[in-house]
């Protein structure tokens, strides 16, 4: 099967989507070559950097019966856009009574590992996650950026796609034949029986790796990918636990209310899975600080490969 | 005009009695204005209205029963009760519903107004705020991203000097509004917003202009809220009585019915009659919210995403 970088797989995604349905604009500060040659500089529109503007356009377009990408770049950047996204986008579906539809795609990088420093580098979905009415995904192929954005694009509601900052350059298998990936459907990424890892983002790979490591010290990990935050596969993870009866939630964003936590808690607070655990859950997730500069700052305050090994031998005393 | 004063006299002896549960700001004092400039649009054209946006409702042709079944929190209200006053909106007549944030309905205009480029018909987009949302960053983010794109939008400033109890002529360093707009090129008008005829007038005008593809078009309208920032005995309003005073005097309905009747276009008898039908109507609305349910507390289950 060819292969295509996770970047490429995204840029397909909308143009098929785009060519499928002529109401749909694409909005972003940075020139999208590769669309706007395609599909013309009416629809395909360069923006001022002004977020919060045209965050609140695309809401205006969806009222008014088109669909739009906002490719607001950075989830930093995103912050300037709150008022637009969590007061508007999020909540006027429902607060007009579900009388207009509002399909609007927010794409933004989150991440940290790249010396972007603090106002670069962030992993906020779980501030996103606690605003009803949005829905989050959290891509982490090129297979699966390319499925899910189709979705996002074909979805009648407001779509966050939070996508890591280090995954757009990495290259995976991409069929040529159209597929699309149903949100709230997670992946076992390795199958395994001793321990469930919950990875998020990024963190699948690094808990992949952990995984292998953990393999040559006998224990077996079961890797899941969860794909969507909102809405949540809690079967998937609740199966998985109930096999394994160990827990552990990975995720580069701060620990503080964050999405490991309620993962950790939707199991815990189900009564099958909790009788089924043989140890209390265990987090790996980003230290409550912000994301520092310097090189050995910041892999000291996000996890990695050594810190979930470390964290799942601990669950399995 | 007088629809909406009616309608409001009414909402605000409600609220009074304490019988509407909420926030509801009153649009008693800017009537001219919505009239004014909704009678330039069609159908097909689309308003972004905010929190004190009853106004901008009726006069875009809204069903006063769901608006006063809205403000009540039933059932039967435009949002099925989950929106209330200050967030009506009624997407089959083009009016893509208030917003509570100040400033805020502006980017959503301007996409209103991009998805009436693209369609390409002639039709507008038509955003109203206050002197308030000047302040805000969103206000010339719109203006900016409206001149480049030469978006078919109408900026209709509904200027009542005060936001709360401020003084816009503290918090505007710009001073005049106008210089805002027409430092970002847009053509620009300042008229008296309490003359529904001016506003027409002006309105007309720019609205053909609109329809052109030339741009946007602001219009600052320059009025006065008649009651306190939003209804409620507790809230102070501090600002001059004087000042009110005569703002009254220039109330937008007994001037222009005085010159209809001065100029033998209207009769008394004929003004008392059209009173009496709108207070008919009012009370049909009123009647209708008074005796519709309020919702199943499970149904605020519903509608947080569509399907």
């Amino acid at each position: 099967m060819r292969e295509i970088t996770y970047e490429q797989a995204a840029t397909e995604a909308i143009q098929e989507e785009f060519r499928r349905n002529p109401r749909t604009v694409h909005m972003s500060t940075d020139l999208a070559a590769d669309l706007q040659q395609e599909f013309g500089p009416d629809r395909i529109r360069v923006t001022p950097i002004a977020e919060n503007s045209f965050v609140g356009a695309s809401i205006g377009l969806a009222g008014a019966g088109f669909r739009t990408v906002s490719n607001l770049r950075m989830a930093t950047f995103g912050f300037v856009a709150m008022d637009q996204m969590m007061n508007h986008a999020a909540k006027i579906t429902y607060m007009f009574g579900g009388q207009a539809k509002f399909p609007v795609l927010y794409r933004m990088t989150v991440g940290a590992g790249f010396s972007g420093a603090a106002e670069h580098s962030i992993s906020p979905y779980s501030m996103f996650m606690n605003v009803p009415g949005l829905k989050i995904i959290l891509p982490t192929t090129p297979y699966d950026v390319k499925g899910l954005l189709k979705t996002a694009l074909r979805d009648n509601n407001p779509v966050i796609s939070f996508e890591h900052f280090l995954l757009g350059g990495m290259k995976g298998e991409v069929p040529e034949q159209e597929y699309l990936i149903p949100f709230g459907k997670a992946c076992i990424r390795r199958k395994g029986s001793d321990v469930t890892i919950v990875a998020l983002a990024k963190m699948v790979y690094s808990a992949l790796d952990a995984a292998e490591e953990l393999a040559a010290r006998g224990i077996s990990a079961e890797v899941i990918d969860p794909r969507t935050l909102v809405p949540f596969d809690r079967e998937a993870v609740i199966k998985s636990v109930k096999k394994t009866g160990r827990l552990v939630v990975v995720d580069e964003a701060c620990q503080t209310c964050g999405a490991a936590a309620e993962i950790i808690a939707m199991v815990t607070s189900d009564k099958g899975a909790f009788r089924k655990l043989k140890a209390a859950p265990a987090r790996v997730c980003g230290l409550d600080i912000p994301i520092p500069f310097s090189p050995p700052l910041e892999k000291f305050a996000i996890p990695d490969a050594e810190k979930i090994v470390k964290a799942t031998r601990g669950v399995m005393r | 005009m007088l629809a909406i004063r009616r309608f409001e006299e009414r909402v605000a002896q409600e609220v009074y009695a304490g019988n509407v549960p909420g926030f509801v700001h009153s649009y008693i004092g800017e009537e001219a204005i919505a009239a004014g400039v909704c009678l330039n649009l069609d159908r097909q054209d689309r308003i972004v209205s905010h929190h004190r946006g009853h106004g901008h409702c009726i006069a875009k042709g809204a069903d006063m029963k769901k608006m006063m079944a809205e403000i009540y929190g039933k059932k039967t209200g435009y949002c099925k009760g989950k929106g209330g006053s200050m967030h009506i909106a009624d997407f089959s007549i083009g009016m893509l519903g208030a917003d509570g944030i100040v400033g805020a309905g502006l980017p959503i205009a301007t996409g209103a107004a991009l998805a009436a480029k693209l369609e390409g018909k002639g039709k507008i987009a038509a955003v109203f705020f206050g002197d308030g949302a000047c302040q805000e960053g969103e206000f010339h983010e719109t203006l900016n991203l409206a001149s480049i794109w030469k978006l078919p939008l109408l900026f209709v400033c509904e200027n009542n000097h005060y936001g709360v109890n401020t003084s816009a002529k503290y918090s505007l360093g710009a001073g005049e509004i106008t210089r805002m707009p027409e430092a970002y090129h847009i053509a620009t008008r300042s008229i008296d917003g309490n003359d529904v005829e001016t506003v027409y007038q002006a309105a007309a005008e720019a609205v053909a202009q609109l329809r052109k593809g030339d741009g946007p078009y602001f219009l600052e309208c320059k009025t006065y809220r008649w009651h306190k920032h939003f209804l409620s005995e507790g809230l102070e309003d501090l600002r001059p009585k004087e000042e009110l005073e005569a703002w009254k005097r220039k109330c937008p309905i007994s001037v222009f019915e005085s010159r209809l009747i001065r100029e033998k276009i209207l009769t008394e008898g004929k003004a008392k009659r059209i009173n009496a039908r709108i207070m008919e109507m009012v009370e049909d609305a009123h009647d209708f919210a008074l005796s519709s349910p309020y919702p199943l507390p499970e149904d605020a289950l519903q509608d947080v995403y569509s399907a």
